[in-house]
């Protein structure tokens, strides 16, 4: 039997475009550091170690737990490396929790990262050959497809990309903090892909995030509130096959439908208070509300619309400003994971949602072909009407 | 000698149910996908299973063995994912995908996995590239390579008085003479200590016979936990225990002569709470197999990588799982009762797993 499973502790650092000031050791010892404060634990109190990241070529440092391991306290200990693409911090944060789950450890520092000013990220998610389209070029003809298939105005990407902004705002942590964001800004930004301008794609940033998890008894030892992790799931399906939605994806189906079955989720609009989800690109909101079963087949956009993924909205969409504000890659979906927790342990600051108690993480990755996902609630046991 | 235990497993220990890997090729003229295939296709037949009843799937692989980033996402291709599967990946040895799919199936819910570990180092030169894992700052930039940093342990053993050059020769003879029995070893011969001796360094105090070849591969295996484990084979090899620990990577503060991170490793998994029938290190140089046996207390043992280990073949990424794979086979076909596999990661064997796997129904 899965033993309980907690976020005891949170840590991030300041995202920017260019964290000159610390190496990659002094990066995510921060956020290391910070997420222990947290707790009030020492590397000493740590059983094991979980390190994320998308491609090495990132940064040019190969299989990097290596020369991390002094940083972040490993020596004498096990340490292990996670790499799922983009949903990497998410699937970091499940195999963290899986060890503690297992009942072989009391407390497993989570860190992931990417300090993308040291290489050239468009280049490696191109998988490393010169001339790529990037990400943005890959996924822009799929959300072509979802405006024409649902029949969503061009006005939702738009609007996505300044709530998020102006979300942003409100957490000293975000890499963008754009005073003057507006609809109109984002009409006007530069055409990058389209239909996706300048202002609805995500920023390149530097950054590390870091979470503990803790077994039930480490949770009642811990100073602050902690966030039960009450359900997670993965599933990966092929990036390209012919007659594949890539839109409407199977394998996003499916890892929802498995998350809120492990749940007792009946009704994820309604029972699910808030949500963090990895959203690169304005219009993968809609499109993962209605991929993850949040909204009906084609009207993610209706959501967006009628303003309820806004904070004060009934199922706000990233309180923290998403990836939209802040992206160190290997880091994103573990922001999303952790956010979550802050809002379930009411320890989001400005952007809290007022007596969240039930939140998800999400992270996507690859082709969007790669999906991991959890549920944090305040409550151990919670149940779902 | 095969060796009697007390051992009564229960639905909560976790068996590996089928093995297989490729021969470790110098130039797989083709995909590290259809490396993998090989493998799946060869345990969904000898265990009757199909793709879909494999409930998680993990693998170990690297991108820049590939030299390009999300190579690895091509490599399930090789596994099948359609309908979407539930799996993840460790950029790290097939022995630390194993790790995490052993605690995985812990959980109770699901109850089989497939464990792949793959590698292709013959698009790039191994030379160039590992260089990449030292540290970025201070080591990256001087190109310290693996076969060097090798050199400079080897003369620690030597200056520690714990080994000689013989010493290293007779490991190189002993695992090429194992080797000629081993259908996929790349490596294998018949030579003598002092034809080997009579050879020139090539990383003092090293000679190119200490170093592993160059090598394409893949490594796989099915996990399943107690019942569904005894549905599927009639000879079960029981995970006893896996620890893995690792170490500082500044050369400077480690006594390069030892390894106490292996020895950390080997007494959380009690290696000596029962007879060692086998063992299988992950001897990258020939020197390495000194400091292991000293670390896990197997001076004197008798039965260290019948294989040939690492030296006959070292499809990296896999290298590691393939230890486990030796040391189960062995189990499987009866040579043995209980074993001990180990697997490193990072120049000068700075990270460590040791595993112990014991037979039994």
């Amino acid at each position: 039997m899965a033993k309980p499973c907690a976020v005891i502790g949170i840590g991030q650092t300041k995202y920017k475009s260019k964290r000159i000031d610390v190496s990659l050791e002094g990066l995510v010892r921060e956020a290391a550091l910070r997420a222990l404060a947290d707790c009030e634990l020492t590397f000493a109190d740590i059983d094991a170690i979980v390190v994320g990241k998308a491609p090495d070529a990132l940064e040019g440092v190969m299989m990097p737990e290596l020369s991390l391991a002094d940083a972040l306290g490993a020596v004498g200990k096990p340490i292990h490396r996670v790499h799922t693409a983009g949903s990497v911090g998410a699937s970091t944060a499940i195999s963290g929790a899986n060890l503690i789950e297992s009942g072989r450890y009391e407390r497993v520092l989570v860190v992931c990262y990417e300090k993308q000013s040291e290489g050239n990220a468009t280049w490696a998610l191109s998988g490393g050959r010169s001339g790529g389209q990037g990400a943005g070029g890959s996924f822009a003809p799929w959300i072509r497809t979802y405006i024409t298939r649902s029949g969503a105005p061009e006005h939702i990407g738009w609007k996505v990309a300044t709530k998020d902004r102006l979300n942003a705002l409100k957490n000293p942590y975000a890499h963008l903090h754009l005073k003057d964001i507006s609809i109109e800004k984002v009409r006007e930004s530069p055409m990058l892909w389209d239909p996706l301008h300048y202002l609805e794609s995500c920023p390149s940033s530097d950054g590390a995030a870091a979470i503990v998890l803790g077994s039930e008894a480490a949770a009642k030892k811990s100073p602050n509130k902690p966030a039960w992790v009450i359900a997670h799931a993965k599933r990966t399906e092929f990036g390209q096959f012919p007659g594949r939605d890539t839109v409407y994806v199977q394998a996003g189906v499916d890892c929802a439908t498995e998350l809120y079955k492990k749940a007792g989720i009946t009704n994820p609009r309604r029972q699910i208070d808030c949500a963090e989800i990895y959203v690169p690109f304005s219009w993968y909101e809609p499109m993962w509300l209605e991929g993850h079963l949040i909204a009906p087949f084609n009207e993610g956009w209706k959501m967006t619309d009628s303003g309820a993924t806004e904070l004060g909205g009934d199922f706000p969409v990233n309180m923290s400003g998403g990836v939209l504000s802040s992206n160190p890659i290997g880091a994103s979906g573990l922001i999303r994971c952790l956010e979550a927790a802050n809002q379930v342990r009411g320890t989001a600051g400005e952007y809290q949602v007022d007596g969240a108690k039930v939140a998800l993480g999400h992270a996507y990755g690859g082709a969007a072909q790669y999906f991991a996902m959890w549920i944090v609630s305040s409550e151990l046991n919670p149940t779902f009407n | 000698m095969v060796t009697g235990s007390d051992f009564v497993p229960t639905d909560d220990d976790i068996a590996i149910v089928a093995v297989s890997q490729t021969p470790a090729y110098r130039l797989w003229n083709d995909s590290e996908q259809m490396l993998i295939m090989r493998c799946v296709n060869d345990l969904l037949g000898s265990t009757g299973m199909d793709r879909n009843d494999v409930q998680f799937t993990i693998a170990g692989s690297c991108d820049y063995l590939s030299g390009a980033p999300f190579a690895f996402v091509s490599n399930i291709d090789g596994v099948g994912a359609w309908p979407p599967v539930y799996e993840s990946h460790v950029e790290m040895d097939g022995a630390w995908a194993l790790n995490e799919a052993w605690h995985r199936l812990m959980l109770g819910d699901i109850q089989t996995a497939f464990v792949i570990g793959s590698g292709k180092s013959s698009p790039g030169t191994p030379r160039h590239v590992f260089p990449l894992q030292t540290d970025p700052y201070t080591a990256a930039p001087l190109g310290l390579d693996y076969p060097s940093i090798a050199g400079l342990q080897a003369n620690a053993l030597i200056n520690a008085g714990k080994a000689t050059e013989r010493d290293f020769a007779e490991v190189v003879a002993r695992s090429r003479r194992a080797a000629m029995s081993n259908p996929n070893a790349q490596v294998s011969g018949d030579h003598s200590v002092d034809e080997l001796l009579a050879k020139p360094h090539y990383s003092s105090p090293l000679r190119l016979h200490d170093l592993p070849p160059i090598s394409d591969g893949a490594a796989a295996m099915i996990i399943a936990r107690g019942k569904r484990a005894l549905e599927l084979t009639d000879r079960p090899v029981w995970i006893r225990g896996i620890d893995h620990r690792i170490e500082s990577h500044h050369l400077g503060l480690r006594d390069l002569s030892s390894s106490p991170s292996t020895k950390l490793a080997g007494e959380k998994v009690g290696v000596h709470d029962g007879p060692v029938d086998v063992a299988e290190l992950m001897v990258n140089f020939s020197h390495e197999e000194i400091i292991l046996r000293e670390a896990l207390g197997l001076q004197d043992h008798p039965n260290v990588n019948p294989s040939g280990g690492p030296l006959s073949g070292h499809p990296i990424m896999a290298t590691g799982l393939v230890r486990i794979i030796e040391v189960a086979r062995r189990i499987i076909e009866g040579e043995a009762h209980r074993g001990v596999a180990h697997a490193s990661s990072g120049p000068a064997l700075q990270q460590n797993l040791v595993c112990v796997l014991e037979g039994g129904n």
